[in-house]
Order: structure tokens, then sequence, then C-alpha cells
């Protein structure tokens, strides 16, 4: 029983030590004019949804919960935060060329229309992220008449 | 007990390395960046090498899909993008290049897509693939006679490029092998 008291203090001290790693932060007060809700006339409800369901990974501010402060928690967070803003920043939508903007909101309409986004790991704890049955068809046919523009 | 032992002490190393890993990839990934430059000014003279070599992926591609063959799509789109990277541009004007610059980037980032996407992915991303090495050609030219043909029952009605007039599609392969036709043909 020694060999589990030993593993065990191992595991508390690692525990303790990763908290010192230090992770960076996305968050941002400002609002740039290249923002996808400021050059897009969006419906307000659209808006919320889109604020509450992708923003906190495709925008240059994060509403962090809590438990971000506790490692390894943060590491996970920020690579997913990375990922998901190279892949797609509303803040800075309007910096893309048309063919970009047609390209993202494609891959944007099929991911929500295939319930790969918001990803279940995100959902998991953020309920209020779900898209209901009408919220995906209404994003979706706003989506798909701003790509047919 | 010696097994779980072991394995917990791995998995803590492997928590521990992970960030570090990372960082080294970013590194890596720099690095072969910086080749590809380097292969870049050896080839300036070979302006339209460099659009055919995407072509040619792109076609291999292409087969990949009529094939439903998932593996070899992949594989050939990691290609692709690679060429896509390697293109230059230098020989246009600044219209052009500016016009290049862009359906590069895009094109760029649907072939890293397919590259790691399941087959219905990989047909979606490929369709807007298809308009963005359609508008190349429009710029670049091509040295071969190529055919743009059209599916009008794929995602409502969607074109790609091919070296021969027989229609082979990519959007359904063996579902729908034959269906589409040739709606423009774009001279060498």
């Amino acid at each position: 029983m020694k060999i589990v008291k030993i593993i065990g203090l191992f595991l508390l001290v690692t525990l303790v030590g990763i908290q010192f790693f230090p992770t960076s932060r996305n968050q941002s007060d400002t609002i740039p004019r290249t923002d996808f809700m400021l050059v897009n006339d969006v419906p307000e409800q659209i808006k919320n949804k889109l604020q509450v369901s992708c923003y906190d990974c495709h925008s240059n501010n994060t509403a962090y919960p809590w438990y971000n402060k506790v490692q390894p928690v943060a590491w996970l967070l920020e690579n997913h935060v990375k990922e998901g803003r190279a892949e797609l920043n509303f803040n800075e939508w309007d910096s893309l060329s048309s063919r970009r903007k047609a390209s993202k909101l494609k891959s944007i309409i099929s991911q929500i229309e295939n319930d790969e986004m918001p990803l279940a790991s995100y959902t998991l704890i953020h309920s209020d992220a779900v898209f209901s049955e009408t919220e995906k068809q209404d994003i979706i046919k706003f989506l798909t008449e701003l790509k047919n523009k | 007990m010696k097994n779980l032992k072991m394995s917990i002490a791995a998995m803590l190393l492997l928590t521990l390395s992970f960030t570090n890993a990372q960082e080294k990839e970013k590194m890596n990934m720099d690095h072969s960046k910086m080749n590809m430059d380097g292969m870049k000014m050896n080839m300036d003279k070979m302006q339209d090498a460099k659009a055919e070599a995407i072509l040619s992926d792109y076609f291999v591609l292409k087969e990949a899909l009529v094939a439903d063959d998932t593996k070899k799509a992949a594989q050939t789109s990691a290609k692709l993008a690679a060429s896509l990277k390697a293109i230059d541009k230098s020989n246009y004007t600044a219209d052009e290049q500016k016009e290049l610059a862009d359906i590069i980037a895009d094109a760029t980032e649907h072939a890293e897509h397919i590259a790691k996407s399941p087959i219905e992915h990989q047909r979606e991303h490929f369709k807007m693939l298809s308009k963005d090495i359609t508008d190349m050609v429009a710029i670049t030219g091509t040295k071969n006679t190529l055919y743009q043909q059209f599916c009008p029952m794929y995602d409502g009605g969607s074109n790609w490029l091919s070296e021969s007039s027989d229609v082979k599609n990519p959007y359904y392969g063996s579902k729908m092998p034959t269906c589409g036709k040739v709606i423009e043909t774009i001279e060498k």
C-alpha cells in the first residue's frame, strides 16, 4: 500500500505544480469595426445566439468560466480558443475578401447543420449555447441569405 | 501494480510534455516554411510550371473523389496545399497578384480541410476549391485544354474542372458516376 501513497503524493505535487504554469488569456475591451455584427444587419435574436454560442472561441474576447483558473483546464481552453480563432474570428470578419467570406459562411452553415458546432465539449458546460431546432433553421436561413447576397 | 504505476507515471509525463511539444511543433512548421521560401527563389522563372503543378494535384484529387477514395483525396490535398503555397505571382500585374493571393489563401484553406475530413466534407470543400482553381486558371492560363463540368444535382448545382470532356462526377462518385455535362471548354 506504500506505493499507492507515493503515487498519490506524486499526483498531488504535480497537480499543485502545474498551477504555476501561466496561460495567455483572450480578452479585449474593444470591438473592432470589422466585427461581423457591425458590418452585417443581424437580427437581435441571432446576434444574441452568436454571442453566446460562438464568440467565446471565435472572437478576441472570451467570457472565461471560473475553472479557467485551474490547470490543466486552462491549457485545454487556451488551445481551443486559439484554434477556434485561427479558423474563424468574427471580430475580424470584414477584413476577409468576399471570396473568403463565402467560404467561411459555407463552413459555418455546414458545421451548424451537422451539429459539429458548437463543440459538444463546450455545450456540455454552456447548455445555453445549444441551438434549438428553430434557432438552427433561423440562423442557417440568415447565413445562407448573407452568402448568396 | 507495477504496470499501473508505470502507466500513471507515463500519463503525468505526457501531460507535462504536452505544452512543450506544441511549442516544438510550431518551430518545425516555421522551419518548413523557410525551406519553401528557398525553393520559391530557385524556381522563379517557372511560373507556368507552378500553376500546372497545382492543376495536376487538383486533378488527382478529383479522380480520388470520383473513386470514393477518401484517403487518397486527403493525401493529395496535403500535396495540393504545398503546391498552392509555392505559387509565384511575380509575373502578374498588381491587380492579378492581389486576386491570386486571395484565391490561393482560400484554396489552401479548402485543401487543408480536405486533408483531414470525411468524404462528405471533402466534397463540400472541393466545390469551393473548384471555383478557386477555375478563377486561378482565368489568370494563369493552362497548357492543356480544360473542361468545366456541371452537376445540377449536388448542392444546388456544382462545377468542377476536368482534363477530359468525359464526365466523371467527383461529387457522387460511384453513386452517380456520369451525372453532369460540359458547360465550358477552356482553351489552352
